[in-house]
């Protein structure tokens, strides 16, 4: 991507023109794959999808930011559960769901709506847990948001007359296509693409990389951090409730820790604060584990994936901590190798759209 | 007092005298190297598997199991330190985080694979199920065993780490690394027999969990692991007396809610173990005991 040529460079001076060919790109390639498919193939793709929502929002959070938050699968879990009641048929939710309040058991919402609800109602538990546990760094942040996806699991679980508990959610309404998915996919790389070559995400990785400098030049580390786990959280929410919908059935142990793990994964591997490489890991990994599924199935070997992904994680977090593409973004490089002067500022990069979006 | 809180409180201590040996590990390898080792539980359900399946199935007396099982804990926990801990000596203190979750997760989905997830069932020797009455409440040998081997444990650890050679570095290197190294202590050993004193501790709560709970499997050490770290937490990272005094008040809080709280509060443990450890954090985040960590920019 380095290579000055013509086309690339005259694209990069104008992002609207860059970001609205990727676009048509990518709806050319899920059009073919909504047409020639097998369904199971389209289901891959659409975890896929789903992982690069999570992998690019906690990356955003946790390797921009340098906050450790497991957090992630809880705020799917909310996102999930909100847009599953929302969308679940008005018909049977007054047998199974007794606990509702009357606006919500009479309703039956659409997915996008539905979507966007689970998603503000998961930027909002960020926001009421985030004041206290956001005081909390490294290793102790780690843990407490540990902590808030077991809160989150036993207060489903106990919540029975409006998620029926244990029992979880069967049978919802198989909403999520790769057109929902991806389009989500976009808004989430848009996003945070955008407040990542701001000053907003400048500021975030002076936090990163010291807090206290940081906060002596008198960046609001308190708020910003605040924000970026808002943020996360509801890409989360959002993720969550794309995946209830594909998979149409939803428990308390849908997303766990092994969740957790896995989005930890992906970041790492990409290279923590990269986007595009939490991107490309979240699209290796589904690969990989959907891949592996079948020769889980056939020789017995349950806990395979799990094995496959510890292992590469620790292999390069041995190898190459600094994972595949560090901090920067494969599209970018050049503006952050060292002893070559950058070409271009910053600004002018904004809303250049990754070529790997579809 | 009734005999039915007197229960509660022995099964309390049980519980945790349990969580106050995987936690004091847990602290231990934290003030050392400041690395929170999730795969601290994992070893604790090592020990339990080699207990089971290997020790207790070949016939052995338990004075033989309990220094074998120790044995077992150490080198495992030994071998993790050197094979995936000490490579990443110079890396970020997060990385050595996702590590060992990384560890964990793959010490607990090999044993999936060769044990299989089912949980099995495990008998001790009858002479340990022996019910006794104390004041109405019933106790049984191993429960006394559980209480006296975490005392003793407790108290032989506090001697070492006070008296001896070894423990004195372990302390010198907890308080500043780069220093202990240029007094010409050998710090990686340090690094290696603190790990190895931790999981040897693991390893006999691994023990003491199956034969009281009468079942083991391969997942069975990741959420008490956890909730010794939360016990770690709550006493003082750090701070050996805190680890235990943690694991003490976590048991002995987790045994209350359960058993004193009307029922329908009983499924809410794990939210109120974790709801206490955010709190802790915010009002204490030294800990009960710890000492308070500078910030240097």
């Amino acid at each position: 991507m380095t290579g000055g040529t013509g086309m690339m460079d005259r694209l990069r001076h104008n992002p609207a023109a860059l970001g609205i060919g990727l676009l048509l790109i990518g709806a050319a390639l899920i059009a073919g794959a909504e047409a020639w498919l097998t369904p199971f193939e389209r289901t891959v793709i659409g975890f896929a999808g789903i992982n690069i929502i999570l992998a690019v929002s906690l990356s955003f959070s946790n390797g921009l930011t340098g906050l450790f938050s497991l957090g992630h699968p809880a705020f799917m879990m909310l996102g999930g559960y909100t847009a599953a009641i929302l969308t679940f048929p008005a018909m049977r939710k007054s047998t199974m769901l007794p606990g509702l309040p009357e606006f919500i058991a009479t309703s039956e919402l659409s997915l996008l709506p539905a979507t966007l609800a689970g998603g503000v109602v998961a930027a909002v538990a960020a926001l009421i847990a985030g004041f206290p546990v956001l005081r909390l760094r490294g290793h102790y942040l780690a843990v407490a948001t540990l902590g808030l996806i077991v809160i989150v699991q036993v207060l489903i679980n106990n919540m029975d007359s409006i998620t029926r508990g244990a029992i979880g959610l069967a049978g919802l309404p198989r909403l999520s296509n790769l057109w929902w998915i991806y389009g989500w996919v976009a808004v989430t790389l848009f996003v945070t693409w955008q407040l990542k070559h701001a000053s907003l995400g400048r500021a975030l990785m002076s936090i990163r990389e010291n807090e206290l400098a940081s906060a002596s030049i008198g960046v609001r580390r308190a708020r910003l951090k605040l924000f970026a786990f808002v943020l996360g959280a509801f890409f989360a929410g959002v993720a969550g409730a794309l995946w209830a919908h594909l998979v149409t059935n939803l428990t308390p142990n849908s997303f766990g820790i092994v969740t957790a793990f896995m989005i930890v994964v992906m970041v790492v591997l990409g290279g923590s604060g990269s986007l595009i490489g939490a991107a490309l890991a979240a699209i290796a990994l589904s690969v990989i584990s959907e891949a592996a599924r079948p020769i889980e199935r056939a020789i017995d070997a349950y806990g395979l994936v799990q094995i496959v992904t510890a292992t590469l994680l620790i292999a390069v977090l041995l190898f190459r901590p600094q994972g595949l593409f560090g901090s920067g973004e494969p599209v970018t490089r050049r503006m952050t190798t060292p002893g070559k002067p950058p070409s271009k500022t910053s600004h002018e990069h904004r809303g250049g759209f990754p070529n790997e979006t579809s | 007092m009734s005999a039915y809180v007197l229960q509660q409180l022995i099964n309390g201590l049980v519980l945790g005298s349990m969580y106050a040996l995987v936690a004091v590990g847990f602290s231990m390898i934290y003030s050392i190297v400041r690395l929170i080792n999730f795969a601290h539980g994992d070893v604790a359900m090592i020990g339990a598997f080699s207990t089971f399946l290997v020790f207790a199935a070949a016939g052995l007396p338990l004075w033989v199991i309990v220094p074998a099982t120790l044995a077992v804990g150490a080198a495992v926990a030994a071998i993790i330190e050197f094979l995936v801990f000490r490579p990443q000596r110079q890396a970020p203190q997060v990385n050595g985080f996702i590590t060992s979750l990384g560890v964990s997760i793959l010490i607990q989905n090999v044993g999936i694979l060769l044990l299989s997830a089912q949980p099995r069932s495990v008998r001790l020797p009858g002479l340990l199920r022996t019910n006794h009455d104390f004041f109405g409440a019933r106790v049984t040998t191993l429960d006394i065993l559980i209480v006296a081997a975490t005392l003793i444990s407790l108290l032989v650890l506090t001697l070492f780490v006070k008296r001896t050679r070894l423990g004195i570095a372990m302390r010198a290197t907890s308080e500043n690394v780069s220093a202990a190294q240029l007094m010409g202590i050998p710090v990686n050993r340090v690094i290696t027999a603190a790990f190895a004193v931790g999981g040897a501790l693991a390893g006999l709560a691994g023990l003491m969990w199956g034969g009281r709970y009468g079942q083991i499997d391969p997942l069975m050490g990741f959420v008490p692991g956890l909730k010794a770290f939360v016990a770690a937490v709550i006493g003082g990272v750090g701070s050996l007396a805190g680890a235990a005094l943690g694991g003490y008040l976590l048991g002995m809080a987790e045994i209350m809610i359960v058993g004193m709280l009307p029922s329908e509060y009983g499924s809410y443990r794990d939210a109120f173990v974790f709801g206490l450890l955010i709190l802790v954090l915010l009002v204490m985040p030294n800990g009960l005991l710890g000492k308070p960590a500078e910030e240097r920019a």
